[in-house]
């Protein structure tokens, strides 16, 4: 039972990381631009946001910094490269019309490219290892409840106790799933996705919707990048342990059908997932094949999920596609 | 003034077929555009970019030394995108040449290690080249498989199988064929394990050429070539026309995983005489470019690799000299995929000013 609730409680803080990947993936896919920068951008986030906190901390100085400046700061610069890369993205594939799969990868390339390019310099020009202060990094895991709520037995760990990154993405998560079903700019921007022909007909203006969803939707993937170099990653620059969890972002778009609420339960299994193997200890099962835990457990998803193939489960009719008017 | 209103500024449309000069024109100017672009990062250092480019130049083909370097880098690139070239023909996004790579790697190191003393030199090399090509087309075959099957989404699919084929050379190199232990590595090949030189450079590179021939021939002059071609325009003719499209798919796997598997061989045998976790070291992801950039033209591909062999190689070299963080290799290779992707546009619709079209209609 205590693994179980420390198993918990720690996946809390790997799942928040997913969940802004996944919840920004889902608004770019409702739109029908299938991204598959989000590693690239997640890096560029965790670069990035980094740089603007230390940025911030280095301009007014060790002592005098603010915590919640700082989380903003962070947030911003890191949403802005985000978003740049989602502008970067819809105006290759929507105003360009190239191949959205391609591009895509072309983005993780560049993207882990800038990302480690700009943590190498940021290295280089302080001269050793870029890192907040020690009370800046306490306020990255600012935990936003009092001391009787966390000491409630089973809840108060796993609920109550977790930075407060991970709220915000919940709240971002109920937020999106109001705007997709509750508000007309939602409805209109899931006409785009699943069928941008009559969306077009209709008078919406396509590409609008989807150059905004695609450039939010990347500014919020980038935030998770963040997230993760600002909380386990410890606040410094390591190019190697972001790899790959732009792509669980990716692959759990699938397993949330598209639905954020989804996000919040799929985020906190694979956050579970991803650090089982430093939890659940299994004596006589080597832990390197245990780390290949959430992998595997993507591909069974991905395989149990294309052969249920039931109606209401499936992507964005128009997911992937390019949009010419004149083509019939 | 009224009818001015209503026509857009810029109208597009589809162009029938440019001049093949014109269509090579906009791509080379498009890869100079990028180059130009990718000076940015490095003037961010605060260096003059054509000393950079010098620098990188000199750094990958100024010596023989740094000369082989090159082309050691480009061997794994251009066979790696040789495999990945049907695929994309076909629209089959398979990015797990990293992860085909490696199973192919462990296929060969399991007879360099355990059949060394078994068997002479070329039956031993033959055995490992052919197991890594079973090996690579077994790993690459399963997404093929649910691909077709249940239209599973072969990108993730793929993409997942790298981080599994990594994980067990992790546990390989830990475990069960660590050399010493406690030292977490496979220790190097018997000498008979390891591919001969010619011209100074492990024979990696006659094997990818030949490849570069054949693929050509694959892709252009055979009945399976032409069917890859038409799946990839059209999965409904192709449906139409009675071809067994989930059968090419697989079958298409399965050559491509082969390639990817002996493009691991020639790491493990020909360039570092062991294998480790890092065999493919981002080769499977590099090789998507060069594949693009050379549109899946096999001979194209030779150059566009020693292209990006000579950024990486050179970068490195950049990053000792002028303190250039490497990665800007990256960063170019991204920007020149965009750049070329984005140059399509240019050939395939036309752009019509609105002047322009005022001037035809009182003419």
């Amino acid at each position: 039972m205590n693994t179980l609730i420390a198993l918990l409680a720690a996946a809390g803080s790997f799942g928040t990381v997913l969940m802004f990947g996944t919840l920004g993936e889902i608004l770019t896919e409702k739109s029908g631009s299938l991204n598959l920068g989000v590693e690239g951008i997640m890096y560029m986030g965790g670069a990035f946001g980094l740089a603007g906190a230390y940025a911030y901390e280095a301009a007014v100085g060790v002592g005098a910094s603010s915590g919640i400046v700082a989380i903003l700061c962070a947030i911003l610069s890191s949403f802005a490269v985000g978003a740049v890369a989602g502008l970067l993205f819809s105006f290759i594939t929507v105003t360009l019309r190239a191949n959205q799969n391609v591009t895509g990868l072309a983005l993780t390339i560049f993207g882990t490219g800038v990302a480690k390019f700009a943590g190498e310099y940021m290295r280089h020009i302080v001269g050793g290892f870029v890192t907040l202060s020690n009370p800046l990094k306490e306020a990255f895991s600012f935990v936003p409840f009092p001391s009787f709520l966390k000491n409630i037995p089973f809840i108060g760990p796993v609920l109550f106790s977790q930075p407060f990154f991970f709220y915000l993405a919940i709240i971002l998560a109920i937020a999106m799933h109001l705007f997709f079903q509750k508000t007309k700019t939602g409805l209109y921007l899931r006409a785009v996705g699943e069928s941008p022909v009559t969306a077009d007909a209709a008078g919406i203006n396509m590409t609008k919707y989807r150059y905004i969803a695609t450039i939010i939707g990347g500014g919020i993937s980038a935030v998770g990048g963040m997230v993760y170099v600002m909380t386990t990653g410890g606040c410094t620059w390591n190019e190697a342990s972001l790899g790959g969890i732009g792509w669980l972002a990716v692959a759990l778009v699938i397993f949330c059908m598209w639905r954020p609420l989804n996000a919040i339960w799929g985020a906190i299994l694979f956050g579970a997932l991803k650090i089982m193997y430093l939890r659940v200890l299994l004596p006589f099962f080597p832990t390197e094949l245990y780390k290949m835990l959430p992998y595997v457990v993507t591909l069974i998803v991905l395989v149990v999920t294309s052969m249920r193939n039931s109606r209401d489960k499936q992507p964005p009719a128009a997911l992937g596609l390019n949009y010419f008017r004149e083509d019939r | 003034m009224e009818e001015a209103k209503k026509t857009p500024l810029i109208r597009l449309s589809k162009r029938d077929a440019m001049d093949p000069k014109k269509v090579w024109a906009i791509r080379i100017g498009s890869i100079l555009v990028a180059l130009i672009i990718g000076c940015i990062p490095i003037l961010i250092t605060g260096n003059n970019p054509f000393k950079a480019y010098v620098v990188i130049i000199k750094g990958s083909l100024g010596t023989s030394f740094y000369l082989k370097q090159t082309l050691k880098n480009a061997i794994p690139l251009l066979g790696c995108a040789l495999a990945i070239a049907p695929c994309f023909k076909m629209r089959f996004w398979n990015i797990g040449g990293e992860g085909q790579i490696t199973a192919g790697a462990i296929f060969a190191s399991f007879f360099a290690i355990n059949f060394a003393s078994k068997l002479p030199h070329v039956p031993l090399l033959l055995v490992m080249c052919l197991a890594a090509a079973i090996g690579g087309a077994l790993w690459a075959a399963i997404p093929g498989f649910f691909k077709a099957k249940y239209n599973t989404n072969e990108t993730l699919f793929t993409l997942m199988m790298n981080y599994i084929a990594i994980g067990i050379i992790s546990w390989l190199q830990g475990g069960p064929w660590e050399g010493r232990p406690g030292t977490q590595q496979i220790p190097l090949f018997d000498k008979k394990a390891v591919l001969p030189s010619v011209f100074g450079i492990h024979i990696g590179w006659i094997i990818v050429l030949a490849l570069v021939v054949l693929m050509h021939i694959y892709m252009n002059y055979t009945k399976q070539g032409y069917e890859i071609a038409v799946i990839g325009d059209s999965y409904n003719t192709a449906r139409y026309a009675g071809m067994n499209v989930g059968w090419v798919m697989v079958r298409t796997m399965l050559v491509s995983g082969a390639i990817c598997g002996i493009v691991g061989f020639i790491l493990v045998s020909g360039q570092n005489k062991t294998i480790t976790s890092n065999v493919a070291n981002g080769v499977g992801f590099t090789a998507i470019t060069v594949a693009w950039l050379g549109h899946l033209n096999a001979f194209a591909m030779i150059i566009i690799s020693m292209i990006l062999a000579i950024l990486t190689v050179g970068s490195s070299y950049l990053q000792q000299v002028l303190g250039v963080p490497s990665a800007i290799s990256e960063i170019v290779s991204g920007i020149l995929l965009f750049c070329m992707l984005g140059c399509e546009f240019f050939i395939n619709y036309q752009l019509t000013f609105r002047s322009k079209v005022k001037k035809e209609v009182k003419a």
